[in-house]
């Protein structure tokens, strides 16, 4: 095949693949010009091409659609459904001639006769176009628009008034059933146009495409080729890190700045190179709303696709392997997720069922959540079905939690499809998806409520190749743990280090900032014929790890660097043990293995394993009411009022000048953005001791802005403190309006503000002129 | 000659071994490894071999024979067997030699139970015996002990 076939395919592929999110999108909205436009010119743009390279099926099938297309852009048609289907038919037909093209070099035996037949009838409008007010809707307009690039001659002829649109719609027919001549040409032997105003429109016709190529600012390169490249690119930075090693060690100042130098381009090198092969996610997701459109069409359902974070970025590979897994979740929450419409009339829900994908980053990784509003799996069927096949024993069974249940339909010959549909059930199930997560690092995890419905989330690395990590050591020798999954770290020294440990019925735990953490001693998890020696060691290093969604303390013997390392797989006589991930190559050119620390937790019963975590909720429940962390904001009031507040409730933090402080009535206001906004100063309120107001010293008052439904009402404080994360755990009820109670906060005691019992006790009608507000 | 072979051979306490020369990618001293925790000890360690990672093989272990004597440091034949490439810990390096199919023996009921299954075949040479391991067999099996 030559370049400019293989480029052809490779655009209209691309192509292809946004005329059909175009297409559903358009028939939500038939009425929107831009998108029939772009469809238009996509169909257009193929049509064109396969004339040039000779494909004379593929071109007489296009033109088809065009001609359809064409009348739909100009509101001679309007779009339904029929059109709809004609027109996703032929972008099937398209793409299948293409794939031919593909793997034989030919379209293939394709008869679109039919099909064709069906897109010619469809071109009769119900009723004859209106010519009269067609023309002069072109005519009236304001200046005529630059001329696009893609834009026929016939179009370019109407938009200048020469020529009417019967007349070219007519000449465009005629070539549309057999007519070789152009349609320039028949319309001017035809009188329709003046032979003069045909050479002026040829001549913009031609400047526009000129003027669309200068913009080619983009190459195309093979994978293979970004692979090879990202390759060499590991190996790079192995050596660099064997260089720094050698050079830090040395004293000739000249070798230093160059190896930094050497340094510095590399990691450059390396995140330019990583950045050639980012892809948005878009580009799978791009595919869904076709899948959605014709498994909800086939199951006689309404969804509606909802994305958001398109635009996150994912390695190739990562995209690569993803794709199936998604489209296998999107296609199973369509098909047995969301209930049928008649069913969700019943429960009250809307017709239209909502599948909502999500991406986004978070921490090093991208998370991506797939949620129905459907009917929610329904963990006792699932529970039973894993115990008639032997899956689960039925005492774990019963121990399970919510979750573990839910997760169950991840083990592989799981299906709880009562029946076989064309779209899932067949046996490729959630264990594949599960599987293909784990083979690049990810996880999968499922949430579900009974008619409420599901979300699958997956946490999903950037990319492969090459991750930071933590150096630690064991008995002399070294480990990399992946940065992704670091917390913090915890060095205890002297005598905390043996006083600070403590246990629950035999499993070890340590107190960070009130919450139990399990520990993990990497030792014992190495040498489990080492798990009774009991090494009391005068520093206690704990690596805080985030597994799955628990967390866990390793202790470790030493914690030695951060190294940027270059994972490569582990051999097959080492596959089996879940305790590692990978190995890499160290900066003096040896060895280490990288821990899998989620493989880690499973075999420490840190994650997955009900006794730990029932113990550690048990001891929690003990002391905390939430175990929630909460982001508070902490804040001075008054001469000894220390107060928190949760951040989710503060809007902003503001500043104002003590004198643009005004008085409305009796209530403190300020102008603030162009609203007045109510103040409420804390201490007043709360009746606390007073202060000399920092405010009169030093010209500022302190406001935290508090919103709701678009009213503002901003509280007035002495002093901002900080912004905690924390484990509130509420000790003390409080007698007094506007506060909840008390807590320990940074080993202090602090009031916790209770803004909604404040504000309504400060301005009493501010909650209720919002709900008359809402009701008009 | 009836078919010759080529044959890469190499001691393990003093007894005469091969494998296929063509299932042999190099051989090299001794690299320090890494060691690799739960697995069978039959899997020494890893090493770095020009930035690619391969698993080391202590055959002593494998086929049953003692530690070796301290400070003795084994050498790394690096095999492909199984699509991966994998090193065998050796005492000593021999000859590559050819060795015509007519002196193949199949391997005597003497041998061990573990040794009879590694050994392909057994070849009479003149003055000594040479025991052809099977790589595939080798290095399988250690995976599922490897629990």
């Amino acid at each position: 095949m030559d370049d400019l076939t293989r480029e052809f395919l490779l655009e209209s592929y691309e192509n292809l693949d946004r005329l059909d999110q175009e297409f559903v999108k358009l028939e939500t909205d038939p009425g929107n010009l831009e998108l029939l436009k772009s469809i238009f010119r996509t169909i257009h743009t193929i049509k064109g091409t396969c004339g040039f390279l000779g494909f004379a099926k593929l071109e007489t099938l296009a033109h088809a659609g065009e001609n359809l297309l064409s009348l739909l852009r100009d509101g001679q048609l309007s779009l339904n459904s029929e059109i709809t289907t004609a027109l996703l038919a032929m972008v099937d037909a398209v793409r299948s001639m293409l794939t031919s093209i593909d793997n034989t070099g030919n379209e293939g035996e394709r008869d679109d006769q039919q099909l064709i037949e069906t897109l010619t009838r469809l071109l009769k409008p119900p009723q004859e176009p209106k010519e009269e007010s067609a023309t002069e809707t072109t005519k009236g307009e304001e200046p005529a628009p630059a001329v696009p690039p893609e834009a026929s001659i016939g179009e370019i002829l109407i938009k200048r008034g020469a020529a009417k649109v019967i007349d070219v719609y007519d000449a465009v027919q005629q070539q549309a059933e057999g007519d070789p001549r152009r349609v320039g040409e028949i319309l001017v032997q035809q009188g329709a146009v003046k032979p003069q105003e045909l050479v002026e429109a040829l001549n913009l016709q031609q400047q526009a495409r000129a003027a669309s190529n200068t913009s080619d600012s983009t190459i195309r390169v093979e994978v293979s080729q970004l692979d090879r490249l990202m390759n060499r690119v590991g190996e790079l930075v192995l050596l660099r890190n064997q260089i720094l090693q050698f050079t830090n060690a040395s004293e000739d100042s000249g070798l230093l700045a160059t190896s930094q130098r050497l340094n510095l381009l590399t990691t450059e090198l390396q995140e330019g190179v990583m950045k050639t092969r980012m892809q948005p996610i878009g580009n799978v997701w791009s595919k869904f709303p076709r899948t959605v459109r014709d498994v909800a069409v086939s199951c006689g359902k309404k969804v509606r696709i909802e994305m958001e974070g398109k635009e996150t970025e994912l390695d190739k590979t990562i995209i690569e392997a993803i794709k199936d897994p998604l489209t296998h979740i999107v296609r199973n929450s369509v098909d047995h997720g969301i209930e049928a419409p008649q069913q969700r009339l019943a429960v009250g829900k809307p017709v239209e069922g909502t599948l909502r994908l999500r991406a986004y980053h978070e921490g090093g990784q991208v998370n991506i959540e797939i949620s129905d509003d459907g009917a929610g799996l329904d963990l006792d069927k699932i529970k039973r079905k894993a115990l008639e096949k032997g899956l689960i024993s039925s005492d774990q069974a019963s121990r399970m939690s919510e979750r573990e249940a839910a997760n169950l339909i991840f083990l592989p010959g799981l299906s709880t499809a009562e029946k076989v549909t064309n779209v899932s059930g067949r046996g490729v199930g959630m264990d594949v998806v599960r599987t293909n997560i784990d083979k690049i690092g990810g996880s999968v995890d499922v949430q579900t409520k009974l008619a409420r419905g599901t979300t699958v989330r997956m946490k999903i690395p950037l990319t492969l190749a090459i991750i930071p990590a933590l150096l630690v050591t064991n008995r002399g020798d070294r480990y990399a743990i992946p940065q992704i999954s670091l917390l913090e770290l915890v060095r205890l020294e002297g005598e905390d280090a043996q006083k600070r440990l403590e246990s629950v019925q035999g499993a070890p735990v340590y107190r960070l900032r009130g919450r139990l953490l399990p520990l993990v001693y990497l030792d014992r998890e190495l040498r489990p014929e080492a798990a009774g020696e009991s090494g009391k060691s005068s520093v206690v290093n704990i690596v805080v790890l985030q597994a799955d969604d628990r967390q866990f303390g390793l202790v470790v013997d030493e914690i030695t660097d951060t190294e940027e390392i270059v994972v490569k797989p582990l051999g097959k006589q080492l596959k089996g043990i879940r305790s590692f991930a990978g190995s890499t190559i160290m900066g003096d050119g040896r060895v280490a293995l990288i821990l899998d620390v989620l493989g880690l937790a499973q075999s420490a019963n840190v994650v997955g394993g009900n006794h730990e975590r029932a113990v550690a909720e048990k001891e929690l429940g003990a002391v905390a009411s939430n175990g929630e962390k909460q982001t508070m904001l902490l804040f001075q009031c008054g001469s000894e009022g220390r107060m928190a507040m949760d951040l989710s409730l503060v809007a902003r933090l503001e500043e104002f000048k003590s004198e643009s402080i005004e008085k409305a009535g009796e209530q403190m206001v300020v102008q603030y953005r162009g609203e007045i906004m109510p103040l409420i100063r804390i201490s007043e309120a709360l009746h606390l001791p007073e202060q000399e107001r920092t405010g009169d010293r030093t010209g500022k008052t302190q406001v935290v802005v508090f919103s709701e439904d678009g009213r503002s009402v901003g509280l007035v404080v002495d002093r901002i403190v900080d912004i905690v994360e924390e484990t509130v755990i509420r000790q003390r009820p409080s007698k007094r309006e506007g506060l909840f109670g008390s807590a320990v906060i940074q080993q202090k005691v602090t009031d916790l503000l209770d803004v909604h019992s404040l504000i309504r006790g400060a301005i009493p009608d501010f909650f209720e002129s919002e709900l008359i507000g809402r009701e008009r | 000659m009836a078919t010759a072979q080529q044959f890469c051979t190499f001691f393990i306490e003093k007894q005469f071994f091969a494998v296929p020369v063509q299932q042999v990618q190099e051989v090299i001293k001794f690299q320090e490894m890494t060691r690799v925790p739960l697995v069978p000890p039959v899997i020494r360690g890893l090493i770095n071999l020009r930035g690619q990672i391969v698993v080391a093989f202590d055959l002593r272990k494998r086929l049953g024979y003692p530690e070796p004597p301290e400070g003795q440091k084994p050498m790394n034949v690096v095999v492909r067997a199984d699509g991966e490439t994998v090193s065998f810990l050796v005492d000593e390096i021999g000859d590559v030699i050819e060795v015509g199919e007519d002196c193949a023996e199949q391997p005597p009921e003497t041998l061990s139970a573990e040794m009879r299954q590694l050994v392909q075949g057994v070849y009479k040479l003149k003055d000594q015996l040479l025991l052809v391991l099977d790589s595939e067999r080798t290095v399988g099996g250690t995976d599922r002990t490897g629990k």
